[in-house]
């Protein structure tokens, strides 16, 4: 009898443990998780293996000479995940090369191209509504009615953050000048600052950092500015007022519950990085949230709520501004 | 003239860091090597300095690792270079994927991997000596450029009117007269490497300490390969390296500027316009260029 419960027993944690165990999830990064973009999708993914849900290990500072195909066939052979998250910019075809010759792992990729079937989607960082959301606020607050933006390079995901902050901008003063420069890199904060100190020589008295180092600028001649992809308010409390914020943790669950549940396929995720689900936000006003206008900080908010109960479409321009 | 005073001043701004990497290299290429690891310096520089500051509190005490930073990349491109005679184009970059990789490393055990670059309580502040008056904003100027101005002529006295700088250039010209004559090659070389290797220490420094105040792993993006270019340039001659150090930082401050005024010309052709004159030059003045007659050249003594 004791036997018997005791194999019982065996039976019941073995059964137990395969059902706890955790999806393998790979991460391949073409940049180093620093770069905030990749940043995203790791944190989201940390997060999700710290929730125990998710056994997770990662590449990053892969680049864009070829050794992306190599790594993820490794992975594939060797590791055999059940999902690969990354991003596919610059490595677009070695992503779908392996993709396709490995059909039973579901392929998650940054891409600005469309998904394959069968098993590879696409995602990508779509928070321009909170971009217009931050152009209204910056057009309301700048005395000057000049605003800078500084920008990396002006591919189409870029571009459309920055029309969106553009036509927020405008809306709120029709009379705004936006200035835009683009610093022709993903990571040269000095290069950012010193093109933002340019803008503020030009009569910029409100930042837009689509990279690091605007800040900074701002900071220092005692201006306001906006950041970008994450809450960037502990950076300079008394200057950062805002900004979109981009958060995959939407985009990580949808995928790993449709593997989980056996009914994934390729999809376009762009809505999952939206708004409505909770993919993009507003980052919190912190101290603005006092000396902002009452009426400014509700007329966001309205808008807001358009936004997200599908009222309010915020235009998507991909044209270099 | 507002506008112009404003231009110059980033034009200052801009130039530190590329000069003070080239007055670097200049000192060492004068002695006959190619230091390629001056982009990976700059980085490491620039993180050990921040995150000396940042622990001790003491931005000195910042500035001072950055330094030793630089000087220790420079005695091991001495002991890759001089003493293994290996190839210095190898080892030079060796040096700079080494040094990138393990401020990259080092900067993810310290900091997790975050995406929100670290920065400081407080960097070095600007001088700003004529505020208020129109000349305020060129002034305006972290003690690192009014600094890095001054190492220009004494860059160049020691290079020609010291025993030290006569050495060093017969090192670079001609290692076998030099050693005949009684001067230790090798030795000299390795003190070459560690001053230049200072003077790009100070470079990092600048970029980390005073002009962000804050430490993000790609924030050398090429300028250690701009200043090699600089040092063609300015035919290992310090007071052409500043020349050619004003001149790229001045068009690089102009292209921002009319950038930001939003003139109508396509911002890749902006953005190319100081590679563009830069490359300009090196063809048009390159021709007749004497660089160093010993450099690249491993010194073998005769017979040994």
């Amino acid at each position: 009898m004791p036997k018997r419960c005791l194999s019982a027993l065996i039976l019941l944690l073995a059964l137990g443990l395969a059902h706890a165990q955790p999806l393998k999830v790979f991460g391949a990064f073409a940049t180093a998780i620093e770069e905030p973009w990749d940043g995203v999708i790791h944190t989201a993914l940390l997060n999700e293996e710290a929730a125990g849900r998710i056994a997770y290990e990662f590449v990053d500072d892969i680049g864009y000479a070829g050794d992306m195909e190599r790594i993820l066939r490794d992975v594939a052979e060797e590791e055999a995940p059940a999902v690969v998250f990354g991003d596919a910019f610059g490595n677009e075809e070695a992503v779908r090369r392996v993709a396709g010759d490995y059909p039973d792992i579901a392929f998650v990729f940054g891409s600005g191209l469309s998904p394959s079937e069968p098993n590879l989607s696409v995602f990508d960082n779509w928070i321009h509504e909170p971009a217009y959301l931050s152009g209204l606020i910056a057009g309301s607050v700048s005395q000057s009615g000049v605003i800078g933006v500084v920008a990396g390079n002006p591919v189409p995901e870029v571009n459309r953050i920055v029309n969106a902050f553009k036509v927020g901008a405008t809306e709120a003063n029709a009379d705004a000048r936006v200035l835009v420069t683009f610093i022709n890199s993903w990571f040269d904060p000095p290069a950012a600052k010193e093109s933002a100190l340019a803008q503020i020589d030009a009569g910029a008295d409100v930042l837009f950092a689509e990279r690091f180092g605007v800040i900074e600028a701002a900071q220092e001649n005692g201006l306001l500015a906006f950041g970008n992809m994450s809450d960037q308010n502990s950076l300079a409390p008394e200057t950062v007022v805002t900004g979109p914020v981009w958060d995959m943790a939407p985009t990580v669950d949808y995928v790993l519950s449709q593997v989980e549940g056996g009914t994934y396929t390729a999809l376009d995720l762009k809505d999952f990085s939206m708004m409505a689900k909770g993919g993009a936000s507003l980052a919190p006003f912190h101290g603005f949230s006092k000396t902002l206008p009452p009426e400014l900080i509700e007329r966001v908010q309205t808008r807001q709520d358009e936004i997200k109960n599908g009222l309010y479409r915020v235009p998507i321009l991909e044209e270099a501004p | 003239m507002e506008l112009l005073i404003a231009l110059l001043g980033g034009t200052l701004r801009i130039s530190t860091p590329i000069l003070l990497a080239a007055l670097g290299e200049t000192i060492i290429e004068r002695a006959g090597i190619l230091n390629l690891g001056i982009e990976g310096t700059l980085l490491l520089s620039a993180f050990s300095g921040f995150v000396v500051a940042q622990l001790s509190g003491s931005l000195w005490l910042g500035l001072g690792a950055a330094v030793l930073t630089g000087v220790l990349l420079g005695l091991l491109m001495g002991f890759l270079s001089v003493t293994l005679k290996l190839n210095q184009h190898v080892a030079g970059l060796g040096i700079t994927l080494l040094a990138s990789g393990l401020a990259l490393y080092a900067f993810r055990l310290l900091y997790g991997g975050s995406s929100t670059p670290p920065a400081l309580e407080g960097s070095f502040t600007q001088f700003q000596p004529l505020h208020g008056t129109p000349l305020g904003p060129l002034f305006r100027q972290y003690g690192l450029t009014y600094l890095a101005l001054l190492l220009v002529p004494l860059t160049g006295w020691l290079l020609t009117r010291t025993a030290f700088g006569l050495r060093l250039r017969a090192v670079g010209e001609n290692p076998e007269a030099a050693d005949i004559a009684g001067v230790n090659v090798a030795a000299v070389r390795y003190r070459a490497l560690a001053l230049g290797g200072a003077l790009m220490g100070l470079a990092g420094a600048f970029l980390s300490l005073a002009q962000l105040g804050a430490f993000a792993h790609g924030m050398v993006s090429g300028r250690g390969w701009v200043a090699i270019a600089l040092v063609i340039f300015g035919h290992w001659q310090p007071s052409k390296v500043l020349g050619g150090a004003l001149l790229f930082g001045f068009l690089q401050a102009l292209q921002l500027r009319l950038q930001a005024e939003g003139v109508n010309l396509p911002y890749e052709a902006l953005l190319a316009l100081p590679y563009l004159v830069t490359i300009l030059i090196l063809a048009l003045t390159g021709r007749n260029t004497a660089y160093p007659k010993a450099l690249l050249k491993p010194y073998y003594r005769e017979g040994a």
